[in-house]
C-alpha cells in the first residue's frame, strides 16, 4: 500500500511553503494517504498550519526539546522510528531537507532521489541533473522505501482549506548528543522572500560593489520585488551568501526575473529555468542570459536601472 | 590530529556544455575534459591548511571508480595530500554504495575528519557526505563555509537558506565542503613531479566487502525543455511597454 510520510520544514512559528508544494507533489503519486510530520520543541503553530493543506490526512507531531534546531543528525533517527509502514518518505529540497533526508535514507538502507521534478508513476520520478542540462527519469525499487527530495521550484502550493487531524506520536529513537546548534545568523528584510516571491530582481558582478547593489534593491522595492544575486556577487562580497541563485544556492520560480548585469552562467541559469518571464539587462550583447531571456535589453546598467525605476512609477 | 580524509571525485569539466547520448542511455563523456569536482577541491584545499596550521598530521585523498580517476588523484597529490587510494570499478556505483566504501576506508584508516565536497555537479545529488556520517553514526557539518578545530570538537559554519548557521560537533566527524570555504590553489610544475612519487593504493571496490545498491535504475536521460526565443528591446521605454503588454506592469 502507497502511504507518503513528507517531513514539514519550518522555523518553529511559520511553515516553509516548499513544504505544501511537496504536499502538491505528493498528491501526483497514487497514494492512500499523505501525512506531514512536524519535528519542534513546540509544534502547535506548525501544526495548525500543516493540517490546513490540502490532500493532507494526518499531521503527526513529535515535540521535544531536542528538536528546537533542525539539525539533520539529531532528527534522523526520530524520522527511521516514525516513518514504519510508509512507502516514501518526502522531504523538501532546501537546506533543511538536503541535510537531513539522506541520512534517513542511509539509516533505511536505501539510496536517495533528490529534486523531484515530476512524479511519473509511484516509483518513478524526473530529476535534474548537471545544473539542469540533462533531465533523469529514474526508478527505485518498488519493493523498498522511496526517499527522496521536492524540486519547490516545480510545484505550486497547494491550497489551505484543509482540517486535517494533529496527532502527537511517540518517537522512542536514540536522540544522538554529538552535534549541537550554536548559533543562526540570519539576514533580516521586509523584503518578499526570495524562494516565494513572485518577482525577483538579481544582481552580478557588474553592479561593482555593496554600495552600488543599491541600486538593485531600489529597483527591487518600487516592483515589490525579492532580491538575488549572481555567484560572482556574493563571491565578491556585494551581498550575503542567502542571496544566490543558482545550481549551489536557490532555485526560484517567479513568474517575473530581471537579471541586472549578470552574464548567465549555466550554473545561474539552472536556477532560473522555471521563471515565467525572464528579462536580461547586460552591456555584453553576447552574454548568454540573453539565450533564455524573454526580454533583452543591452546597455550600461548604471544608467538603465536608474530609468527604469523611475519609469515605474 | 593524525589523519584527515578528503573525497575526490572525477566528473565532467565545470565549464564543458553537456549533451546526452542520442539514445537516451546516459550523458556523452568520450573526448570531454575530465577534472576534480570544483566541490572536492575546495574540500582538499582546506585539510591541507588544517594540515597546514600543523592541526593535522597526514591528508589522504580516496576516489571510487576507473583507473583514469587515476589522474584526479595525482592533481590532489599535487595538490600536496600525502597518499591516494583508489577504490577501483568499472561501473559507477550508486551513492549508497559509495558512502559504504568510504566508511570501509573510514575503517581501516581512522581518520578523525573527513572532507568531502557538498555535492559533485555531474550527478546534483548531495548526499554521500550525509550518508557516510549516517552510517558511521558520527556528526555531519554540511555545507560548510568555516571550519574552526578546537581539540575534540568542530565549530561548523553553514551555509543554509536564511543566512550562516553556526553547529559544534565532536571528532570524528564528516565535513562537506561549500563554495566559500577557500579558493583552492593552483597545482604548480615541480609539484605535479614530485605528485608521481607520492603513494597511490589501489584496492577494487568488490574487495572492501560491501553490499550494493539497492540501486536506483536510471531509465532515461533527456535534454531539458528549451524556452522560446525573446525580444531584444531597444531602450527602457520598449522594457516597459514589454512588460506591460505581458500584464507584468502596471
Amino acid at each position: 500500500m502507497t502511504k507518503i510520510l513528507i517531513i514539514a520544514d519550518h522555523d518553529g512559528q511559520t511553515l516553509n511553503p516548499a513544504t505544501s508544494k511537496s504536499v502538491a507533489c505528493a498528491t501526483e503519486i497514487d497514494s492512500a494517504s499523505i501525512d506531514v510530520a512536524v519535528f519542534s520543541d513546540n509544534v502547535s503553530e506548525v501544526a495548525a498550519q500543516a493540517k490546513q493543506l490540502d490532500g493532507v490526512s494526518r499531521v503527526l507531531t513529535v515535540e521535544n526539546e531536542a528538536n528546537k534546531h533542525a539539525l539533520g543528525a539529531v532528527l534522523a533517527p526520530q524520522v527511521v522510528a516514525i516513518a514504519e509502514g510508509y512507502s516514501h518518505i518526502l522531504g523538501c529540497s532546501t537546506s533543511f531537507g538536503k541535510d537531513l533526508m539522506p541520512r534517513v535514507a542511509a539509516l533505511l538502507g536505501v539510496n536517495q532521489i533528490s529534486d523531484i521534478m515530476s512524479v511519473e508513476g509511484t516509483h518513478t520520478f524526473k530529476r535534474p541533473i548537471y545544473a539542469g542540462n540533462v533531465v533523469l527519469t529514474i526508478e527505485a525499487p518498488a519493493d523498498l522505501p522511496v526517499v527522496a527530495t521536492v524540486r519547490a521550484a516545480s510545484y505550486a502550493a497547494v491550497e489551505s482549506g484543509n482540517d486535517a487531524p494533529v496527532v502527537a506520536v511517540d518517537c522512542n529513537a536514540e536522540i544522538p548528543s554529538h552535534s549541537r546548534f550554536v548559533e543562526l545568523q540570519a539576514g533580516s528584510s521586509d523584503r518578499p522572500d526570495l524562494q516565494t516571491a513572485a518577482r525577483v530582481v538579481s544582481g552580478g558582478r557588474a553592479l561593482g560593489s555593496a554600495e552600488n547593489f543599491e541600486l538593485i534593491f531600489t529597483l527591487a522595492d518600487k516592483m515589490g520585488a525579492g532580491v538575488g544575486a549572481s555567484r560572482a556577487a556574493v563571491d565578491a562580497g556585494y551581498v550575503p551568501n542567502e542571496m544566490q541563485v543558482g545550481q549551489t544556492g536557490k532555485i526560484i520560480a517567479p513568474s517575473l526575473y530581471v537579471a541586472i548585469g549578470i552574464s548567465g552562467a549555466i550554473q545561474h541559469l539552472t536556477g532560473i529555468k522555471d521563471a515565467g518571464t525572464i528579462v536580461a539587462i547586460n552591456k555584453d550583447e553576447e552574454a548568454p542570459i540573453f539565450e533564455v531571456a524573454d526580454i533583452g535589453l543591452v546597455g550600461d546598467l548604471f544608467s538603465i536601472v536608474p530609468e527604469l525605476t523611475a519609469a515605474l512609477d | 590530529m593524525e589523519k584527515i580524509l578528503v573525497g575526490l571525485k572525477r566528473v565532467v569539466d565545470y565549464n564543458v556544455r553537456v549533451r546526452v547520448k542520442s539514445d537516451g542511455s546516459g550523458v556523452e563523456t568520450d573526448g570531454v575534459k575530465m577534472s576534480i569536482n570544483p566541490f572536492d577541491e575546495i574540500a582538499l584545499e582546506e585539510a591541507l591548511r588544517i594540515k597546514e596550521r600543523g592541526e593535522a598530521s597526514e591528508v589522504i585523498v580516496v576516489s571510487i571508480g576507473a583507473s583514469e580517476s587515476q589522474q584526479q588523484l595525482r592533481t590532489g597529490l599535487a595538490m600536496g595530500a600525502d597518499r591516494a587510494i583508489l577504490i577501483t570499478t568499472d561501473k559507477a556505483p550508486d551513492t549508497l554504495s559509495c558512502a559504504r566504501a568510504l566508511l570501509e576506508i573510514v575503517r581501516r584508516e581512522g581518520p578523525e575528519l573527513v572532507i568531502l565536497g557538498k555535492q559533485a555537479i555531474d550527478d546534483d545529488n548531495i548526499q554521500t557526505g550525509q550518508m557516510l556520517a549516517a552510517l558511521w553514526d558520527r556528526p555531519q557539518g554540511a555545507f560548510a563555509s568555516k571550519i574552526e578545530l578546537n581539540g575534540d570538537t568542530a565549530r561548523v559554519t553553514r551555509e543554509v537558506d536564511v543566512g550562516l548557521e553556526i553547529i559544534e560537533i565532536d571528532l570524528p566527524a564528516v565535513i562537506t565542503a561549500d563554495l566559500r570555504l577557500n579558493e583552492p590553489r593552483y597545482v604548480k610544475l615541480p609539484d605535479i613531479m614530485k605528485a608521481k612519487k607520492k603513494p597511490l593504493d589501489e584496492i577494487a571496490l568488490a574487495d572492501l566487502g560491501i553490499e550494493a545498491g539497492p540501486e536506483l535504475k536510471e531509465v532515461l536521460f533527456e535534454p531539458p525543455a528549451e524556452r522560446q526565443k525573446g525580444i531584444m528591446v531597444d531602450d527602457v521605454a520598449g522594457l516597459v511597454a514589454a512588460l506591460k503588454d505581458k500584464g507584468l506592469v502596471a
